[in-house]
């Protein structure tokens, strides 16, 4: 009884295991677990601000179609189909990483990236217009219409609504960037791709965030 | 090599192994440790001085409160006080108390993993805690900040002059801190259990741990993007949540309980948690009813979701939503009636022992249930109009969160004190000090149920003469308490020099954290233990103990 | 320091009509939760003590305590909660159900006073002079903060909100001086925002509205309604640029995206403070917002001239909430 090491080499360690996981599957099962959790914490953090959003689109109708018609709609839609491309990037390189082809996953990650970087310039392009036009709320706030204090509540909410999301792509992007080194070198493959799994969960929600707030912001009340 | 059970660690010199103290030194391997036992006390030493901090505060009020006229503090002082004593001892103490200090060093011990499953990310809420906790300092020492915890709108939106912006910022911040434990904890409990512990063979405090994890995780959420809105109104003066601008007050109100009523529930479930775990072992039975027991967690975090607006009955929401959730409201407080009657129950045949960290749980026992019956009376609409807003309100919720919670902290960490140190403290001084704490406490917070139900409204700096007999009774309570507080700091302090060893199991407990040598190796286990035995398992153990003892 | 502890309330003064019925349940859980306290406390001590750890008891005994136990402990409780639960709504509704014959009173909550206005146009600070054995109706807006009307011997207490009224009542069973508090903590001088309701016999209530007035709230609000030139648009005719506001009151109106509103008290105020919110069926979006320029006070004045000016026919006033107790034709 007096010998209690730890029973050293008993399985070949992956290069990727961490100390306190038994195996790659429990380390797999545990991150992924991780990332759903950390999602259902975004959905309502997101959440709250579209209750919000709801209740003052319920006071204040007209004012909310004023703002919507203030959206760029063309662009709006150009970026909505650029963030389901991306989706479809995303999910390829998950794919391809499972398979373990390193090109194929680079490369996939690689576009995810791209198609992120073109929505944001597009969203920054749609904010400058914004901003010219008087629209950021605060002290550039100079929009003139009989609801403006309310259109300013919904531009609020805009920018809330799409900086937040923005804010989340940003960070998406940076990690697809350090998941593009680490695919060019060779860690994934069948064995170990739960890091492109989890990415893909993030970038997806992304998307679906994007899908509502596009609904939200660009197209309810635009009929008026 | 054969399996390592409990009463093998029995024959173990504890002090010849290399255990997590001793495994490094230096600031650096502390600072950037990744050891769940290490941030545990990193998060002891933070919550402690935030402990200390908010105990100032509330010192300064009660003195203040000893005369009717506002003598000692300017009113604007005063208001400052009681706003950073709800604010520090809510979100940079109780929150983070038994769940990021004992839960972070318990939990993985009791479920046989070597650590959480991310503790990179248990590392970074250490810092984000920081990060607040500074961000909270610094407001106070720039000038503070006098919304009350609550900053209700347009008064903090727009009124208040003091450092709003800074303040939700810091508490913005350790939000985050909360969730990321809380989503650990969670994922830790779902995949990280050893072989053959199954769901109903887990310790109750797992399960407790893990339904305040469930409202940590979903609710905090919420008052993140609430004070981030707020913040937005501060800045841009666009009406949010401020009516003369068009918001509404009452929609801030309703998103800040819906975190802020669940949040009592991050407080006082790890409580129950520790309860369960203290009167098992202390009457060496397995707890009557386990699985209600821990179902009553699970429902208490469900349901604690739906009660949010009963904070509100006064503040304008409509007769027949008022009705709703009082009714809801008188659901909650079943699961909590279960877990008082359980333990109780757990006591019969027993073999009760009366050592420290028994006796503050039967004091947590006796002002829980006093916290709870109380909440009846909140919960029941034409009481709830007359004593909201008053010091009845005041008295409740610190029943709860100061009777309820802190006690099962001070119970949790004299129970575990040895497995973290290594060392017993002063039996007597430690019974003493509960003692103390307990008689104080009451002493401090009873007649404040008085005083509310003839009417001082909370939050006065000044008030009526004819209640100062109640308030000088009050005031020498919280001297009685700040002292039975300060002896822990004193006793426990001394006994990681002077303290008697240990060993692995001082309390004849069963459970896997008593199973490994104390302080425990950076591993926890030196084998991945195998569970084949139920929480509780006195008999077992007992006979186990005894063959033992035999060979 | 003697005269400090004589004057000790243990119990609030009982001067109201509700007062008494609040403290029977607050009696009847005291007494209940505090048996049921009482009785766990004896328990827990007295097994506590009974199977306290001896050299031959350092194991627990076999046996449990009776597995019905579980279901019983469910049971009674939730029925008990349950009774609170009843009792509580069904007087809750009596505290919130203004009677018809209530006399109105203004209130306005400012950091850090309480501003009070009768219908014959006396005002007071702080102070509340109203009728014993008489149902009072108070109608009340905050100009800031949120603050809280708190009168503890009647048991009432109702939050002060910014952006709409809220209605409580009381009915003063003894005449004498009662606390007002603010419960709702808006700032600085919150403690400081206390008063008294001065509760007096019918004959000396009429002698006090004899004195000082300055014509009635209803004539004043007349003034105000011509100096903000409200009349130029409603005017008497329904031909005007605004809707005529004869008989508006508890009338309902067709807006002009096809809903229909009850004209209670919260509707004229926000058509006054936010004309664009809710459009009369018929009219344009042309009135300006009166928000900033006019004061609660002044508000309420121009509210008591437009109730005077008659109120709709008796209806369904909707929601089932508090009904707006009709003001009696002037």
């Amino acid at each position: 009884m007096s010998d209690v090491t730890p029973p050293a080499g008993e399985h070949a360690h992956h290069p990727f295991l961490q100390h306190h996981f038994e195996d790659l599957t429990q380390q797999h099962e545990a991150s992924t677990l991780g990332m759903w959790m950390f999602l259902s914490t975004e959905i309502l953090f997101f959440g709250g601000l579209f209750l919000a959003y709801a209740v003052y689109r319920v006071s204040y109708e007209a004012a909310w179609a004023e703002g919507a018609h203030h959206q760029n709609l063309l662009l709006g839609t150009i970026n909505t189909a650029v963030l389901i491309s991306s989706s479809l990037t995303m999910a390829l390189a998950v794919y391809f990483s499972q398979l373990g082809r390193r090109i194929a996953t680079f490369v996939t990650l690689g576009l995810t990236f791209i198609f992120g970087s073109v929505f944001l310039i597009i969203k920054g392009i749609e904010y400058h217009a914004h901003y010219v036009e008087g629209l950021l709320p605060g002290a550039y706030f100079t929009y003139h219409s009989p609801l403006a204090a309310k259109v300013e509540l919904f531009m609020v909410f805009y920018f809330s609504m799409t900086g937040l999301h923005a804010l989340h792509m940003v960070i998406g992007a940076g990690l697809l960037l350090y998941f593009m080194w680490r695919a060019w070198r060779g860690d994934f493959g069948p064995e170990y791709y739960s890091p492109v799994e989890i990415m893909g969960l993030y970038w997806h929600f992304i998307d679906i965030v994007w899908i509502f707030l596009f609904a939200m912001l660009y197209l309810i009340g635009r009929h008026h | 090599m054969t399996s390592v059970t409990y009463h093998d660690v029995r024959l173990m010199e504890p002090s010849k192994t290399q255990n997590y103290l001793n495994v490094d030194y230096g600031f650096l391997s502390w600072l950037l440790t990744r050891d769940h036992k290490r941030i545990g006390i990193l998060y002891m030493i933070s919550i402690s001085i935030m402990f200390i901090l908010g105990g100032f505060f509330a010192m300064m009020m009660r003195l203040e409160l000893l005369t009717p006229e506002g003598d000692l503090l300017t009113s604007d002082t005063y208001n400052k006080f009681f706003t950073l004593h709800g604010i520090i001892m809510i979100f940079f103490f109780l929150i983070p108390s038994i769940p990021a200090v004992l839960g972070n060093f318990i939990l993985p011990l009791q479920i046989g993993a070597k650590d959480l499953a991310f503790p990179r990310i248990n590392l970074l809420s250490w810092y984000l805690y920081i990060i607040g906790a500074f961000i909270g300092l610094f407001v106070i020492i720039i000038g503070g900040v006098d919304t009350g915890w609550t900053f209700y709108t347009p008064f903090s939106t727009q009124y208040s002059n003091t450092h709003v912006f800074g303040t939700t910022l810091g508490a913005f911040i350790v939000g985050f801190s909360s969730i990321l434990t809380g989503l650990n904890f969670l994922v830790t409990i779902h995949r990280m259990r050893a072989p053959g512990l199954t769901w109903f063979r887990l310790p109750l405090f797992v399960w407790a741990i893990y339904a305040a994890s469930i409202v940590q995780l979903l609710a905090t959420p919420v008052l993140a993007i609430t004070l981030v809105m707020l913040m937005v109104e501060r800045v841009v003066h666009v009406g949010i949540f401020d009516p003369a601008l068009g918001g509404d007050p009452l929609l801030y109100q309703h998103m800040f309980w819906f975190y802020s009523h669940p949040a009592v529930y991050i407080m006082i479930l790890p409580a129950m948690g520790v309860a369960s775990e203290v009167v098992a072992a202390f009457t060496r039975k397995k707890i009557f009813g386990y699985r209600f027991v821990a179902f009553s967690s699970l429902a208490i975090a469900f349901l604690g979701f739906l009660v949010w607006a009963h904070h509100m009955f006064v503040a304008g929401i409509s007769v027949y939503s008022a009705m709703i959730f009082s009714f809801l409201s008188m659901f909650v407080a079943v699961p909590s009636a279960i877990k008082v009657f359980n333990w109780t129950a757990t006591l019969y045949k027993g073999s009760v022992s009366w050592q420290t960290p028994m006796l503050y749980i039967l004091g947590f026992i006796g002002l829980f249930t006093i916290g709870g019956v109380t909440g009846i009376f909140l919960a029941s609409l034409a009481i709830d109009v007359h004593v909201t807003d008053t010091y009845f309100v005041v008295a409740h919720f610190h029943y709860i969160m100061v009777g309820g919670a802190v006690m099962a902290y001070f119970a949790g960490l004299h129970y575990w004190w040895p497995k973290i140190t290594g060392r017993m403290y002063p039996e007597w001084w430690a019974r003493v000090s509960a003692l103390l704490v307990f008689v104080g406490f009451n002493l401090t917070f009873f007649p404040q149920f008085i005083l509310g139900y003839v009417g001082m409204p909370r939050r006065y700096h000044a008030y009526a003469p004819e209640f100062q007999v109640l308030n000088v009774m009050s005031t020498a309570g919280a001297s009685v308490l700040a002292v039975g507080y300060f002896l822990p700091l004193c006793y426990l302090l001394w006994s990681l020099r002077f303290g008697r060893k240990a060993g692995p199991n001082p309390w004849g407990a069963v459970g896997l954290e008593w199973t490994t040598p104390s302080p425990p190796p950076k591993d926890n286990f030196h084998e991945t233990p195998v569970v084949t035995w139920e929480a509780y398992d006195y008999p077992a153990m007992l006979k186990a103990m005894g063959e033992t003892q035999n060979v | 320091m003697m005269l400090m502890l004589t004057d000790f309330p243990l119990f609030p003064d009982q001067a109201s009509t509700i007062a008494s019925q609040t403290d029977k349940l607050f009696i009847f859980l005291c007494v209940v939760t505090g048996g049921t306290a009482l009785l766990i406390f004896v328990t827990i001590f007295y097994l506590a003590v009974v199977y306290r750890r001896r050299p031959d008891n350092e194991l627990a005994q076999e046996g449990e305590a009776p597995k019905f136990l579980e279901v019983a402990w469910i049971i009674i409780p939730f029925i008990f909660f349950m009774i609170c639960f009843v009792w509580g709504s069904w007087l809750y509704f009596r505290l919130v159900r203004v009677p018809d014959n209530a006399l109105q009173v203004y209130a306005t909550g400012k950091q850090w006073m309480w501003k009070f206005q009768h219908p014959g146009g006396q005002r007071e600070i702080n102070t509340l002079h109203v009728p014993v054995n008489r149902a009072i109706r108070v109608t009340m807006a905050s100009e800031d903060v949120i603050h809280s009307l708190f009168i503890p011997a009647f048991r009432v207490k109702m939050d002060v909100l910014p952006n709409r009224y809220r209605t409580m009542w009381f009915q003063a069973t003894k005449t004498g001086r009662f606390h007002i508090f603010c419960a709702e903590y808006c700032g600085t001088l919150h403690s400081g925002m206390i008063g008294w309701v001065e509760v007096m016999e019918p004959t000396d209530y009429q002698k006090w509205l004899a004195g000082g007035s300055e014509g009635s709230l209803a004539s004043q609000g007349e003034k105000l309604f011509q100096k903000f030139a409200c009349n130029t648009c409603h005017t008497s005719e329904a031909t005007g640029r605004g809707p005529a506001l004869l008989s508006l009151y508890g009338s309902t109106v067709a807006l002009n995206n096809n809903a229909t509103v009850i004209a209670d008290e919260n509707y004229i105020r926000e058509s006054i403070l936010n004309p664009q919110a809710k459009i009369v069926k018929g009219f344009g979006p042309i009135m300006p917002t009166f928000q900033g320029q006019v004061s609660e006070d002044e508000v309420l004045k121009l509210l008591a001239y437009i109730k005077s000016l008659g109120a709709a026919p008796a209806q369904a006033t909707g929601g089932g909430g508090p009904a707006p107790a009709k003001e009696p034709k002037r």
